[in-house]
């Protein structure tokens, strides 16, 4: 506990700091953070903003203040390991590779000095880790990435990449939920919805899900696609 | 339906008070960019103070009304006319079916508010009918409205609202030169002379500054070593200053997380002055205490009360 810090980021937010490091047990402590403030049913809460190594506080400055908030914390703080998370859950997701839907396929491959065949045998062998959902809706920060299909991102974003692309930036993979700009090399497309926000849950993940991407023909990708909610 | 609108403006959308507790999914809370002169618009419309409302940007639309409502215009003057007569901002506004209000460019800041008895009904969507443009949520179709669309209103209160006006003199408190500041979470990361740097220079606001963040041009803010910090979550009104040290004021559709340091935070009490902030417009900052970013908010909202307005006769 002793190296776990509480700043006051505005009069309307607290950053708490758990660590500064990217690991899964890292993760499991803003996980059970952000499930004890749930539990409390949020009290003068808006949101929590989950991270690798923080999560961020915000409220409502009529109703309290940072210093109030900051002493609710360090009481989360206290509680927060009796908090059991549920088991993992494991999420397919299905990906048609290249072709028009990964138009970076070619790109990666030349990149990293494999076939375009292997990208696709590495990237959908791996498992990986939803650390936290951010930036936008739906979007998880993904690891861990396989060492050998680390590329560099695109010189020049491109100005829209379409909904579901599975896309490679850097040392990380992740999939666009929403179309967007976006800089990293898309691969592929999956032919699932992550952010529905009528649905009964808004995202297709969450925090600490585990997550595989299954290669899917165009025929599959289709079908899928026009499947009912 | 009650309200057409005949032509959009440049940017207009339907805003209440956000959409709070989903920023652990990546939604922001969007809103209406100056909260405050949505809410004085809605009490003089007899409203709650977050009803659903128009938000407009730079220039305004036409409106036309199928049936009688109250209206109040609040936020920056943009020019209104109702069947070709000038009418007043900040008053409560009787409007007739058949009649059509037009806005035009402003002629002070960036947003003006169209507030409607009533409220301005469109279904919720993760409880707020706020619009995020960003992500193409909420509002009325996730989209900036078009000449065409056809809105509906809610039902008004069955008390008579009256009719009110907000003196000039608390409109003027409202209006601020100099936007007030916390310090932020990273405020070390920059070199010595970059807070009093930030606090002592003029900065103009870009051209490609949108609701979800106001970027800034002006003397640049030098890190004081490479900053590696890892991805974290950001607040409203953050101002994140890249490695190129032009400040980006983090605004109401703000991503939820990301990775650049932050020198300082707009407090509470000065947001809706930073959406009225419209591109070339100069703008200040001055760092305060904590305590007295919670005094200034307690006094702000002391005025966002009925016993602020007077009677006016209609």
């Amino acid at each position: 506990m002793t190296d776990i810090q509480v700043h006051f980021a505005s009069d309307r937010s607290l950053l708490v700091m758990l660590g500064n490091e990217i690991s899964r047990e890292q993760q499991r402590k803003v996980a059970q953070l952000c499930a004890v403030i749930e539990r409390d049913r949020y009290g003068a809460v808006q949101n929590v903003h989950p991270a690798y190594g923080s999560v961020l506080i915000t409220f409502d400055p009529r109703r309290t203040s940072a210093a109030s908030m900051a002493a609710a914390a360090r009481k989360w703080l206290e509680r927060m390991s009796s908090i059991e998370l549920p088991p993992a859950r494991r999420v397919e997701i299905p990906v048609c590779y290249g072709s028009s839907f990964g138009p970076d396929l070619p790109d990666v491959a030349a990149h990293t000095g494999l076939s375009c065949d292997d990208v696709v045998r590495i990237h959908s062998s791996a498992e990986y880790f939803v650390y936290f959902l951010g930036f936008s809706p739906g979007f998880p920060y993904l690891g861990d990435l396989p060492r050998e299909l680390a590329v560099p991102r695109l010189g020049t974003p491109r100005t829209r990449v379409p909904a579901g692309s599975v896309a490679i930036g850097g040392t990380q993979t992740g999939v666009y939920p929403l179309a967007s700009p976006g800089g990293w090399r898309i691969i592929g497309r999956t032919p699932l919805k992550l952010f529905e926000p009528l649905g009964e849950s808004p995202t297709l993940l969450q925090m600490g899900d585990l997550v595989n991407f299954e290669p899917i023909s165009e025929e599959e990708f289709v079908r899928v696609a026009e499947e009912p909610e | 339906m009650p309200l057409r609108v005949t032509s959009a403006g440049f940017q207009t959308t339907v805003q209440d008070a956000g959409r709070q507790g989903y920023a652990h999914l990546g939604v922001s809370a969007s809103g209406a960019a100056d909260a405050v002169s949505m809410r004085f618009g809605n009490l003089l419309v007899g409203n709650p103070e977050h009803a659903p409302a128009l938000e407009m940007t730079l220039v305004g639309g036409s409106f036309l009304f199928d049936e009688a409502a109250v209206i109040a215009l609040t936020g920056s003057d943009f020019d209104p006319l109702l069947d070709g007569d000038s009418v007043p901002m900040w008053t409560s506004i009787p409007v007739a079916a058949g009649q059509q209000l037009s806005c035009r460019a402003t002629k002070s800041g960036a947003r003006c508010y169209l507030c409607i008895s009533g409220g301005i009904r469109v279904p919720p969507v993760l409880g707020s009918a706020s619009t995020h443009l960003m992500t193409g949520l909420g509002g009325h179709l996730g989209r900036a409205l078009r000449a065409g669309d056809e809105l509906e209103l809610g039902k008004p209160r069955q008390e008579a609202a009256g009719w009110w006006r907000l003196p000039d003199q608390v409109v003027d408190r409202l209006k601020r030169r100099v936007i007030r500041v916390t310090e932020g979470p990273q405020s070390d990361v920059y070199a010595a002379r970059a807070l009093s740097e930030f606090a002592s220079s003029v900065y103009f606001v870009s051209e490609d500054s949108n609701r979800m963040g106001i970027r800034l041009r002006g003397n640049p803010l030098p890190w004081r070593q490479v900053c590696d910090m890892l991805t974290e979550g950001v607040s409203l009104g953050a101002i994140q200053v890249p490695p190129d040290g032009q400040p980006i004021i983090l605004f109401v559709e703000h991503q939820t997380t990301g990775g650049y340091p932050k020198i300082a935070n707009v407090i509470s009490a000065d947001m809706h002055a930073v959406g009225q902030l419209r591109p070339r417009d100069s703008v200040r900052f001055e760092f305060v205490s904590l305590d007295t970013a919670y005094e200034l908010l307690a006094e702000l909202e002391a005025l966002i009360h009925p016993r602020s307005l007077v009677p006016f006769n209609a």
